[in-house]
């Protein structure tokens, strides 16, 4: 526990020195590359919580990151000045929820205010992993991949297909998420640095939560579920309500994190839901070696921020397929554990 | 404390238990013997929840617990060992004890949590040893030790064996089968034990049962068992009408 204290306060001086080395060489537009690659860290994060330690795959998790990004935006673009007169308006109004600006095309729009938006894309999408997770945690393996990369589908050709999400186009101008007045979440020049402490933060909280978790009570009885599922039944773990538990967690991650990323970019488009993302946020967790935090945070800021900064042109989707396939054959413990010697034995033994 | 009727279960649309009956008193050793495939695994998996029976019932101190969620039949007292051990293989041996304690956690008494881990380490002076150790790198004699410490950290009033000498040298297995006489005189615990090592099960046990396909077919104090010309060519490997002749 003391080792995972020191680990996090090396994590937090080396975002710190990432900022102040990329400023001082006036390369601040990395930043927001990083605070890109930040934001889907943390749904790394939160999978690495379900599938290496829980041992639960999801290929669907793109899904529960767009339902995050998509509420927050649709809420908060949606113009309900057609609608003023009504009664759901008028008391949204009078509690203060709503929020009148200007857009590009100096049109007044009155919408949900980004906090409303962004708290409700927490529930929605805890909401929806609940349900959806009682029937298909009850799968294991192979069987609980296809329900999730269903679910993952479904989601995709929702956002594709529906007016309200902009069909292929997506949703675009979203407004600031405005924290605090002078404190926003927004892709702005000047606010560069302030966004990129923030998704800071919230990684460096994650991470922190969650060796807390592991180590705890609740992390012991995610292992067992792991390891041996009828064992920790048979030891008094309530698997079923566990896995639930873990799997809601992680979607609200994931939410999260799409809920900010929308702001951040001012909009969200239909790729964010592809079951392409899915299986790139699991190749990243199989990358960091499933069952490690660490390895998961490394190699998520790694290859999010190469596949962001267009190092993989138009083989993006196909490097990410690699990935898992490579590190499946050779590298199952995680890159960061691969011993190299093993590693040339293994691959002189299959050829 | 025990008591079964007409359990009938299996997997998907093959039954595996045929209207099994049977019952066990407070602080008695009751063996299940049996071959292979004679259902025995699935009986004790049905008694403990883990898989739901399709028709019988099951009580356990007098509640009935047939369609009881398995963790719920945990917290009443009555705790599965699984066949093969199935010890928690990527954690240490603390963590695995610490987890058979689980129902019992959320209540928060730690510190007799920790009291009854220093009991079952000194009664399985193996484990105190290797208290750090990941349970996987343990020998299939220790697992057994950690799996049955384990299921004690629930504090158990009946203990359900799955064939706890399988895979083990006779040697260790004569020490695990003397823990279970131990803990009886010990703790005055009530066990079921399943086991396909019929003469050591009918040794150490007041009564037995004899599954086969899935029927219980004979049952009876086990010193009779032993003699019983059936029992000992079907499953003590010895034919008395051979000898005889």
């Amino acid at each position: 526990m003391k080792g995972e204290r020191i680990k996090i306060g090396l994590l937090c001086l080396l975002l710190v020195l990432i900022d102040l080395i990329t400023t001082s060489v006036a390369r601040t537009y990395y930043l927001t590359q990083l605070t890109m690659s930040l934001y889907y860290t943390l749904v790394v994060l939160g999978l690495v919580l379900l599938m290496g330690y829980a041992g639960q795959i999801s290929l669907g998790h793109a899904g529960f990151f767009a339902i995050g990004g998509y509420t927050t935006a649709v809420l908060s673009t949606y113009n309900l000045l057609k609608y003023k007169d009504s009664a759901v308006v008028k008391v949204s109004s009078e509690l203060g929820l709503l929020t009148l600006r200007e857009n590009l095309y100096g049109e007044q729009i009155l919408s949900f205010h980004p906090w409303i938006g962004v708290l409700l894309s927490l529930v929605i999408a805890a909401t929806v992993a609940y349900l959806i997770g009682i029937p298909v945690l009850k799968l294991k393996g192979h069987y609980l991949a296809m329900a999730t990369l269903g679910f993952g589908i479904i989601v995709y050709r929702i956002v594709l297909g529906t007016p309200i999400f902009g069909e292929a186009d997506g949703v675009s101008d979203v407004p600031p998420f405005v924290i605090l007045p002078g404190l926003s979440i927004s892709g702005q020049m000047d606010e560069r640095r302030a966004n990129y402490y923030i998704a800071s933060l919230l990684v460096v909280v994650v991470v922190y939560l969650m060796t807390n978790l592991i180590n705890s009570r609740v992390g012991r009885a995610l292992r067992a579920i792991h390891g041996a599922e009828d064992a920790a039944e048979s030891a008094g773990v309530d698997t079923a309500e566990y896995k639930l538990k873990v799997f809601v967690m992680s979607a609200v991650i994931a939410a999260l994190a799409g809920a900010f990323l929308t702001h951040f970019n001012g909009g969200i488009g239909p790729s964010e839901a592809s079951v392409m993302k899915s299986v790139r946020y699991v190749a990243i967790v199989a990358a960091g070696g499933m069952a490690s935090i660490w390895g998961g945070l490394t190699m998520a800021m790694l290859l999010n921020f190469l596949s962001l900064r267009g190092y993989f042109g138009q083989y993006d989707d196909a490097v990410f397929g690699a990935v898992l396939i490579l590190i499946m054959l050779f590298a199952p413990e995680g890159l960061l554990r691969v011993n190299p010697a093993g590693l040339l034995k293994n691959i002189f033994k299959r050829s | 404390m025990l008591r079964i009727r007409n359990i009938e279960s299996g997997y998907g649309s093959i039954k595996v238990l045929r209207k099994v009956s049977l019952h066990v008193s407070p602080g008695e050793i009751v063996a299940i013997i049996g071959a292979n495939g004679a259902g025995k695994t699935t009986l004790l998996r049905s008694i403990s929840g883990l898989l739901k029976p399709w028709s019988g019932q099951i009580w356990f101190r007098g509640q009935d617990i047939t369609r009881t969620p398995a963790e719920r039949i945990v917290k009443l007292g009555c705790v599965l060992v699984p066949e093969g051990r199935q010890v928690f293989s990527t954690m240490t041996v603390r963590e695995n004890l610490l987890l058979g304690a689980t129902v019992r956690l959320k209540r928060g008494d730690h510190g007799e949590i920790e009291r009854d881990m220093n009991w079952i380490y000194s009664l399985f002076p193996q484990l105190a040893d290797r208290q750090n150790q990941i349970a996987g790198t343990l020998s299939g004699g220790e697992q057994q030790m950690l799996a049955i410490g384990r299921a004690l950290m629930a504090r158990p009033e009946l203990l359900l064996l799955d064939e706890p000498s399988m895979g083990l040298a006779p040697n260790i297995v004569r020490e695990i089968f003397n823990y279970i006489v131990r803990l009886r005189k010990e703790l005055g615990l009530t066990v079921l034990l399943v086991e396909q090592n019929a003469r050591s099960a009918l040794r150490i046990s007041d009564r037995a049962y004899v599954l086969e396909t899935g029927r219980i077919i004979l049952e009876g104090p086990s010193e009779d068992l032993l003699q019983d010309r059936e029992v000992q060519r079907a499953y003590l490997g010895r034919d008395l009408d051979r000898e005889l002749e």
